[in-house]
């Protein structure tokens, strides 16, 4: 079914986005960084507010929204992480967690913690016929920014001088230090787009995903689960484990709707034993 | 023997004494019990917490295994030592029992899953377990599905009932985690402890000098698996209830929130960490029901920024006194 | 703002006075959800309740009436242990709130062996009230408004039905109860779908939905999930296809419809409140309700808690300030009096509430606000589980 296909390549594509800054983290410096979903959440709060109450129209909103969530990032970054980046995982995940609790009660106090809806403009409501499949509107522009902000950031990763310098840190900081890369400017800018996007994406994702003060909680096994399937030393991994989760799971819950969640726990379990790495990964472990 | 090896042994023969800052833990325990005789079932609270998280101490401290799905095993037990007080015999010691043997079973059978991948791998694959095992508690009926089964277990020794004061409760878990604990104190300060260390250490180099290394991570999971049964086991007969909420992955998150903050590797810190947790919230929410995440989220980053090492310097040379430093 | 200040007053207060027990304070222990994701719920508990206080003063029979929130975060045994704390400790005189099954379920031994009545104002499982003599509910059963939806839509030419209910236990009650009977009545019922609670998509299964063509989509989603269900509905063009969306009131929550926009229009449901029911009360309720909470408008949860409040009341003003739990239950058993939902009563065999039931339309209001609209109104419902045995 040309729909539900469809539907699972949109779902996992926001995944991509949502996650991709989280895995290019991880695997450049090696920090494991919990709170990404705050910065989704922060996306999408900021898309909403400015729809919603400052009528501003919903396709300027969403790079506004892109460069709200970068900015958090820069800020939380530059004077919260740079503290714990020399730290042990286990000082990094409970740092974060700690920083989670601190925004979902912060959101909850200044907004409440009902559901935030975002207005669409009409265009995107349409529903249109396309090769014999009903496909709506908004989730074909969903995967429409999503395939166009993928290639930027794949093109952006092999042949740009930042491209370059990026992939030199994260195979090897200290010689790419050594090289005179400025590998903490690299991971303030990388960290900054990687919020950005995930911020896009808590706003593009509102619609079918939802908008509340637990997102960042909600979401952040699913994050873990493209990371870990995709591996963090690619930008195609977590792309084609977000692709193959989203289509499992939208396919698993319309073909077979008793066994729900059940697809995209068994399948990560299933990847996971037979390629512990991940789907694209280096041999040895990160 | 030879002198060296003499040497050798005495040094850990001492490290394995007691230390009195521990007999002093312990007393001050017990005597928690008559200093706060109205707030016992949150000292129950505390002790299956503590036991639980003692459980993820010997695999993530002792073991270096992270592992994000442990309630798995808490909440086995739980479901176990609750279906067969309802179904056989209503005895609370033989329910924990049962939830511990189960849990053990069930953790030995899945132990094959950590052996392999990176330290991201088996968190998402023992997540990914946990999961699972939710969904089919939810599916199955017999497990009560959402709404929870509710327990009526026999008196502890056929005297002891579970009051509305929680003593029975608090005492009950106590015994048992103090036993469990003196258990595992055993373990770790044992050949079998030691060669752990080695493993976690270094694998290869532990293979290379005869140690089973599969063999031995395989057991320590069995046993961190029917210590976190145990626990599950313990909730479930001292509240007379479960539901889905024992398999629920906020319990894994907690856990290992509270023992990073104690200090994995000592057995203590689990103990400590516990306490320190389960009172903050417990106060902090008493102040703010709504908003007591975000204190307790400033507290976490608060206490890493200050640098955990430099707080804990105090009970670290403690630690380092009682000669239990980490893996 | 003034209800927040005054509830943490009244939290340090409880903290510091401890265990005081002045002989001429009656405590009421609410124990809600207040974090987590059903955390709207736990707000709407301790609103309600207040105002219920506000409005009435808090002096009752002699009695000087103090309110004791405790947050559970939805964890049973969190619950059980507050109920346990708050009858030892505090001495509360009345345990209320319970926003899930098994949280009810893990407390009523608590009501039980306490002797403590237990107002439940939120969890909506039938056998809740039968687990304890000393259970009283003013909120609802799932069965009651199912039932009425199944009467409603197989008199309304509605003959082929998908039902997609959140697997969970209320998810669960709410379909048995619609399927049952809407067969009885000569309804097709073609699928039941069951979704998981934790589920980020719902295409798949409103995908399902479609392809089997029904006349109408009967849905239960827990409230934070009823907007994002509704939009996905009219993304997909099923409105256009001509299946109706029916269902219990709870996913068209009044305090959230406004922000559902117009995916909300024209959807059916049966319900014991909305904020638009048509009387004096009411107004009265919601606009107090407004001031207190900043703008924000109350739902059935903060009914059902304001009710609840209305009951400990009632009763102490019945056993003339008498705090003996049997003497209480007995007191409540058979009340009735006019909430702002509309006429209620508690039956004094099941200690289950007895209410209206109204079937209602989404409209958008002459202020431009949706509102659901009553239009049919089914009078004095009884818990179908309980009445059928």
């Amino acid at each position: 079914m040309l729909t539900i296909l469809f539907d699972g390549i949109a779902y996992g594509m926001v995944l991509f986005i949502l996650a991709v800054g989280l895995s290019v983290t991880l695997g450049l410096m090696n920090f494991i960084n919990l709170a990404h979903g705050v910065f989704a959440m922060a996306g999408g709060y900021a898309g909403a507010m400015l729809v919603n109450r400052a009528g501003v129209p919903f396709l300027l909103a969403l790079p506004l929204a892109f460069l709200a969530a970068a900015l958090l990032g820069v800020l939380v970054e530059r004077t919260l992480y740079v503290h714990v980046y020399r730290r042990s995982h286990l000082d990094q995940v409970l740092f974060t967690i700690g920083l989670v609790f601190m925004a979902v009660a912060a959101v909850d106090y200044f907004i409440g913690s009902s559901q935030q809806f975002i207005a669409l403009p009409d265009f995107l409501r349409a529903r249109l016929e396309i090769l014999g499949g009903n496909i709506g509107a908004y989730r074909l522009f969903v995967v429409a920014v999503c395939a166009v902000i993928a290639t930027l950031l794949q093109v952006g990763l092999s042949s740009s001088r930042f491209g370059a310098r990026l992939r030199a840190a994260v195979d090897n900081g200290r010689v790419a230090r050594g090289l005179g890369i400025n590998v903490g400017r690299i991971f303030t800018a990388t960290f900054a787009v990687g919020s950005g996007l995930a911020g896009l994406g808590g706003m593009l994702g509102a619609e079918f995903l939802g908008l509340d003060p637990s997102f960042p909680l909600k979401f952040l096994v699913y994050f873990l689960i493209v990371v870990t399937v995709g591996g963090t030393s690619s930008l195609t991994g977590p792309f084609l484990a977000a692709i193959i989760l989203g289509i499992a799971d939208v396919a698993g819950k319309y073909y077979l709707p008793g066994t729900g969640p059940f697809i995209i726990y068994a399948v990560m379990v299933v990847i996971l034993i037979v390629r512990p790495y991940g789907l694209v990964a280096r041999s040895e472990a990160r | 023997m030879s002198a060296a090896v003499e040497a050798g042994f005495a040094h850990f023969r001492r490290r394995a004494a007691w230390r009195p800052l521990e007999y002093a833990f312990w007393i001050a325990v017990v005597a928690s019990l008559l200093v706060f005789p109205r707030r016992l079932s949150f000292i129950n609270e505390v002790a299956i917490l503590g036991l639980f998280v003692l459980s993820l101490d010997l695999i993530l401290g002792f073991a270096g295994i992270v592992s994000l799905g442990h309630v798995a095993f808490f909440g086995v037990g739980a479901y176990a030592a609750a279906l067969f007080g309802l179904a056989v015999f209503a005895d609370p010691l033989v329910g924990v029992l049962v939830g511990g043997a189960t849990a053990a079973l069930v953790g030995f059978a899945s132990s094959f899953l950590i052996l392999r991948g990176s330290d991201l791998t088996r968190l998402m694959i023992t997540l990914g377990v946990a999961s699972l095992l939710y969904e089919l508690a939810n599916r199955l009926s017999w497990t009560g599905g959402a709404n929870g089964l509710n327990l009526a277990p026999d008196p502890v020794f056929g005297i002891w009932s579970f009051d509305l004061f929680g003593r029975t409760a608090a005492i009950a878990s106590l015994a048992v985690l103090f036993l469990l604990f003196l258990l595992a104190r055993r373990i770790v300060h044992s050949p079998f402890g030691l060669s752990l260390r080695a493993v976690t250490e270094n694998r290869l180099r532990a293979g290379a000098i005869g140690i089973p290394t599969h063999r031995r991570l395989v057991a320590i999971y069995t046993v961190s698996a029917a210590y976190a049964g145990i626990a599950g086991a313990l909730l479930a007969e001292t509240t007379q209830f479960v539901s889905l909420d024992l398999l629920a992955f906020h319990r894994s998150a907690d856990a290992l929130v509270v023992l990073v903050l104690g200090g994995a590797g000592t057995l203590y810190g689990g103990l400590v960490g516990a306490i320190v947790f389960r009172v903050l919230q417990d106060v902090v929410s008493d102040l703010t029901p709504q908003y007591w995440e975000f204190w307790v989220g400033v507290v976490l980053v608060l206490v890493v920024l200050a640098g955990r090492e430099r707080l804990a310097r105090i009970p670290a040379n403690l630690y380092r006194r009682l000669g239990l430093e980490g893996a | 703002m003034i209800v927040r200040i005054a509830a943490a007053a009244a939290a340090i207060a409880a903290l510091l006075s401890g265990s005081a027990m002045a002989e001429d304070t009656v405590k009421v222990g609410l124990i809600a959800s207040m974090t987590g994701p059903f955390a709207p719920n736990g707000k709407q508990m301790e609103l309600g309740a207040r105002l219920y206080m506000q409005e009435h003063g808090d002096t009752v029979a002699g009695k000087k009436i103090e309110l004791i929130v405790k947050d559970d975060a939805s964890v049973p045994d969190n619950s059980k242990r507050l109920a346990q704390e708050l009858v030892v400790n505090d001495g509360v005189k009345f345990l209320m709130g319970m926003n899930l099954t098994p949280i009810a379920l893990a407390v009523a031994p608590v009501a039980t062996q306490a002797k403590v009545p237990l107002i439940v104002t939120l969890a909506g499982t039938s056998i809740i009230t039968e687990k304890s003599p000393y259970i009283v509910r003013t909120s609802f059963t799932l069965p009651q408004s199912a039932v009425v939806m199944a009467d409603w839509a197989a008199k309304n030419g509605i003959k082929k039905v998908v039902t997609m209910v959140s697997d969970y236990a209320p998810g669960a009650d709410a379909e048995k109860w619609f399927v049952d009977r809407f067969k009885a009545a000569g309804g097709e019922v073609v699928e039941s779908i069951k979704v998981p609670l934790a589920n980020p998509d719902f295409a798949p299964f409103l995908q399902r939905a479609a392809d089997d063509k029904p006349d109408a989509l009967y849905i239960f989603v827990p409230v934070s999930q009823g907007g994002v269900v509704m939009k996905q509905f009219v993304e997909r063009g099923m409105d256009k296809q001509g299946i109706r969306l029916i269902g219990p009131g709870d996913f068209v929550d009044d305090e959230l419809l406004n922000g559902m926009g117009d995916a909300a229009l024209g959807v059916i449901t049966a319900h014991n409140y909305s904020v638009a029911h048509p009387s004096d009360m009411n107004k009265k309720f919601v606009a107090a309700y407004k001031a207190a909470s900043g703008g924000g408008r109350p739902n059935f949860v903060g009914v059902h808690t304001y009710d609840g409040m209305h009951l400990v009341y009632a009763a102490l003003d019945k056993t003339g300030g008498d705090t003996d739990g049997d003497k209480l239950v007995e007191a409540m058993k058979g009340m009735s009096w006019e909430s702002p939902r509309g006429p209620i009563s508690i039956d004094p065999d099941t200690r289950d509430i007895i209410q209206n039931i109204y079937m209602r339309k989404v409209e958008r209001g002459s202020d431009g606000e949706l509102y659901n609209v009553e239009f049919a109104t089914i009078e004095a419902v009884k818990d179908p589980v309980k009445a059928a045995k």
